[in-house]
């Protein structure tokens, strides 16, 4: 049985494990007419608040319903406290070298990174090079991307620090779980998550530029309502309290930037931008951007205003600077990393090619400027035929190709057809640096719907659970 | 040799306009070709409009960066810089200039800067004959400058590096894309600079402000190339900022909010006070 490789999060060596002891009556005890009548209550739910997500390229309407599957993910303590203080950890570790390939670039003054991997990358904005925005922070919220394939053994697949998207979901799973199932809530000790937009605006706070000298006036800037994230933009503003505005609300005078409201201009301290950095400022990237605000760079740099996340911060959550992330954890903090790194071959090195021609059977090989699964080769789900194929696409230029191993995704329960069965998943927790580094107990948990499928994706038919840290 | 300098650059709209944003870069920065003895910019609206400085700041290039708004209705903004200014002739060399930008981080084109083949062949070939970095950055200035003639009048604002190759001709914006798209297509970095060129021998009044490109020489760090008058910057130029391209480095980039249409004038006058 293949099945059993992979880490079950339930149930290992036929017991239950104990974060888990909390559910298994819950899950035997539900008749399958209240399951199907729960599942129904959840779909209107999310179809009354109108959560949706877009798949373009698919025909039909583009806007769909995140398939929501009810059965949680648990942590226990102290899984979630190692877990905890790896994602701290890389968060502080990416900010430094923002802050450091910003400044004096240490770390590729003492060749840890490639220059050019740095300096020639699209991601890196001239046009901050010597700013430290307010206490140093480059990515406010840092997104990582883990999966998990033992008791003790995660893996991050890939850093967000820009705009990570889906921590509405996160707490709109929580609530609609809340109401499914309050005797659920009773009956474990299940660890709040909404806290969350009160310490995000603690964060954003927190960094109020220099010349503010009074409760900061925090916005959030949203492209607009055809942007498929338009309803967490509304949906965090909601709950912070703060306004969400777009380009055209906010205009540049003299040394900082105002809002329209209908008393009149009003100073804004702190944008949480939705929007990239190609569109932020037309008179210092894109000129053709109708979304962003004339002139906001200058203001930004001469600290008027603070821009969440800041200009440039994409540099750290490349796919080739992913590499170095451990390097910087023992560079910047003097720590051992707590969590791995996927190891990654490149082909473009002689040895790390040669090994990937000896095990692409094994190996998951992928496009350095790839996205979204296309040009990539899954060795084990492969014919003999296409991984000879794709041997001749890496020789003819095997600098355009990283593989890695393919990974044994952990699996947790899911409802499926008539029953329940294991489904593999994936973890992103949201981390927030402000005055503090802080994560929320709890994170997004999605899940491939489909049986063997390692894709969690939502364009690919992935959903999401609710995720639960259990309290002491 | 102690220039003086009189820059104004005069917009019109011909309907009034809610406001103008400007982001100006008009002040030279210190290195050891230049000094500033005494400057100002002078910002006006007319119809009674008010002026707001935006906040100022040193760029990663080392330029000085200065935020402007003009508060509408306003039909009419005039920029108004004037200066005197020490120069020494470096040969080009930009010694002593304080920047925190990595040379690397210019390795990557603009639009206007986007090498074709025509730039690649013409930059192999410029440089097939030495290894020796100043030589190649010679060479390739060299080249820019017998494959383009100046000719006023037949490249516009948004001519690109290659067009301005096919066409053959251009003026000193074009030499600048052009070499700085000949150093991309060879590895070697290259930047637009924007300033003022003490270039007529009466010091009469000129349409536009001069332009050259700087590549990077490792040993020597930045060098100007004026491809336009086949020289490296001497103590007759004054530099005002950089950028990867005429955009990025422009003395005065600037957006009106409102219906109307811009119309521009620029007139410079550079002088020499002290030989």
């Amino acid at each position: 049985m293949k099945q059993a490789e992979f880490f079950n999060e339930m149930f290992e060596d036929g017991a239950v494990r104990a974060s888990y002891q909390g559910l298994q009556g819950w899950m035997g005890d539900m008749p399958a007419e209240l399951r199907s009548l729960k599942q129904a209550e959840a779909e209107e739910l999310f179809r009354r608040i109108g959560i949706t997500f877009a798949v373009y390229g698919e025909g039909g309407d583009p806007e769909r319903l995140m398939p929501f599957d009810m059965f949680p993910r648990v942590f226990a303590q102290e899984e979630w406290r190692r877990l905890e203080r790896g994602v701290v950890q890389r968060a502080k570790a990416l900010n430094a070298f923002l802050a450091d390939v910003y400044a004096r670039g240490e770390i590729v003054r003492a060749g840890l990174v490639p220059r050019d991997l740095v300096y020639r990358n699209e991601a890196y904005e001239a046009a901050v090079v010597g700013f430290t925005p307010p206490r140093g922070v480059f990515s406010h919220i840092v997104g990582a991307d883990l999966v998990r394939t033992g008791p003790d053994e995660f893996f991050v697949l890939e850093d967000n620090c820009r705009t990570p998207s889906g921590v509405s979901y996160m707490l709109e799973n929580r609530e609609i779980m809340m109401r499914l199932f309050p005797g659920l809530f009773r009956e474990n000790r299940i660890a709040p998550v909404d806290g969350y937009s009160e310490e995000l605006r603690r964060t954003l706070a927190s960094v109020a530029p220099r010349k503010c000298e009074r409760d900061p006036t925090i916005v959030i800037l949203s492209p607009g309502a055809y942007n498929s994230a338009y309803y967490e933009h509304s949906f965090l503003a909601n709950l912070m309290g703060v306004e969400l505005v777009e380009g055209q609300d906010l205009f540049v005078e003299g040394e900082f930037v105002w809002m329209r409201t209908t008393e009149g201009p009003q100073r804004v301290d702190v944008i949480y931008r939705r929007i990239d950095d190609a569109f932020i400022d037309p008179l210092c990237f894109r000129p053709d951007s109708m979304l962003g605000v004339p002139g906001l760079m200058d203001v930004y740099r001469s600290g008027g205003v603070t821009i969440c996340s800041a200009p440039g911060a994409g540099v750290a959550d490349d796919k080739a600077i992913y590499c170095f992330v451990p390097e910087m954890v023992r560079f910047y903090l003097g720590e051992e990393p707590i969590l791995q790194n996927v190891p990654t071959w490149q082909c473009a090195r002689p040895d790390d090619l040669k090994y990937v021609l000896e095990h692409l059977p094994e190996l998951v090989v992928k496009e350095v400027h790839g996205s979204g699964g296309y040009g990539m080769l899954v060795g084990p789900k492969s014919t003999r035929e296409q991984v000879e194929s794709f041997r001749d696409r890496i020789l003819a230029k095997p600098g355009n190709y990283i593989a890695q191993p393919t990974l044994s995704l952990s699996t947790c329960p899911t409802f499926v057809g008539e029953g329940v069965a294991p489904r593999h998943v994936d973890l992103r927790p949201y981390c927030l640096v402000g005055e503090r580094v802080t994560l929320v107990p709890g994170g997004l948990t999605r899940v491939a719907m489909t049986e063997g499928s390692l894709v969690v994706n939502s364009s690919q038919g992935g959903g999401v659970k609710d995720t639960w840290v259990l309290s002491e | 040799m102690i220039l003086t300098i009189a820059h104004e650059t005069l917009y019109r709209y011909d309907h009034p306009m809610r406001g103008v944003v400007q982001t100006q870069r008009l002040t030279p920065a210190r290195f050891d070709g230049q000094t500033v003895l005494d400057w100002s910019v002078e910002v006006s609206g007319c119809d009674g409009a008010s002026v707001l400085w935006g906040g100022g700041f040193r760029d990663g290039a080392g330029d000085w960066v200065q935020g402007c708004t003009v508060v509408g209705p306003v039909s009419a903004v005039s920029v108004r810089v004037t200066g005197r200014i020490e120069t020494n002739d470096l040969s080009g060399v930009l010694r002593g200039h304080r920047e925190r930008i990595p040379p690397e981080a210019y390795l990557r084109h603009t639009p206007a800067t986007a090498p074709d083949v025509a730039l690649h062949e013409l930059a192999q070939a410029a440089v097939a004959e030495t290894q020796e970095p100043l030589a190649r950055a010679h060479a390739l200035a060299g080249a820019v400058q017998a494959a383009i003639a100046y000719r006023p009048g037949v490249t516009e604002a948004h001519t690109t590096a290659a067009e301005s190759l096919a066409l053959g001709e251009g003026v000193c914006q074009d030499h600048a894309h052009a070499l700085i798209a000949a150093g991309l297509c060879v590895g070697i970095p290259g930047r637009y600079v924007s300033g003022y060129l003490q270039a007529t021998e009466d010091g009469a009044p000129h349409e536009a402000a001069h332009a050259w490109a700087e590549l990077f020489v490792p040993g020597l760090g930045w060098v100007g190339f004026d491809a336009s008058n086949g020289v490296c910057p001497d103590d007759r130029y004054v530099r005002l900022g950089s950028g990867r391209d005429a955009r990025e480095a422009a003395p005065i980039r600037g957006i009106a909010r409102g219906p109307g249409a811009e119309s521009l004038d620029v007139t410079v006058a550079v002088n020499i006070a002290q030989q």
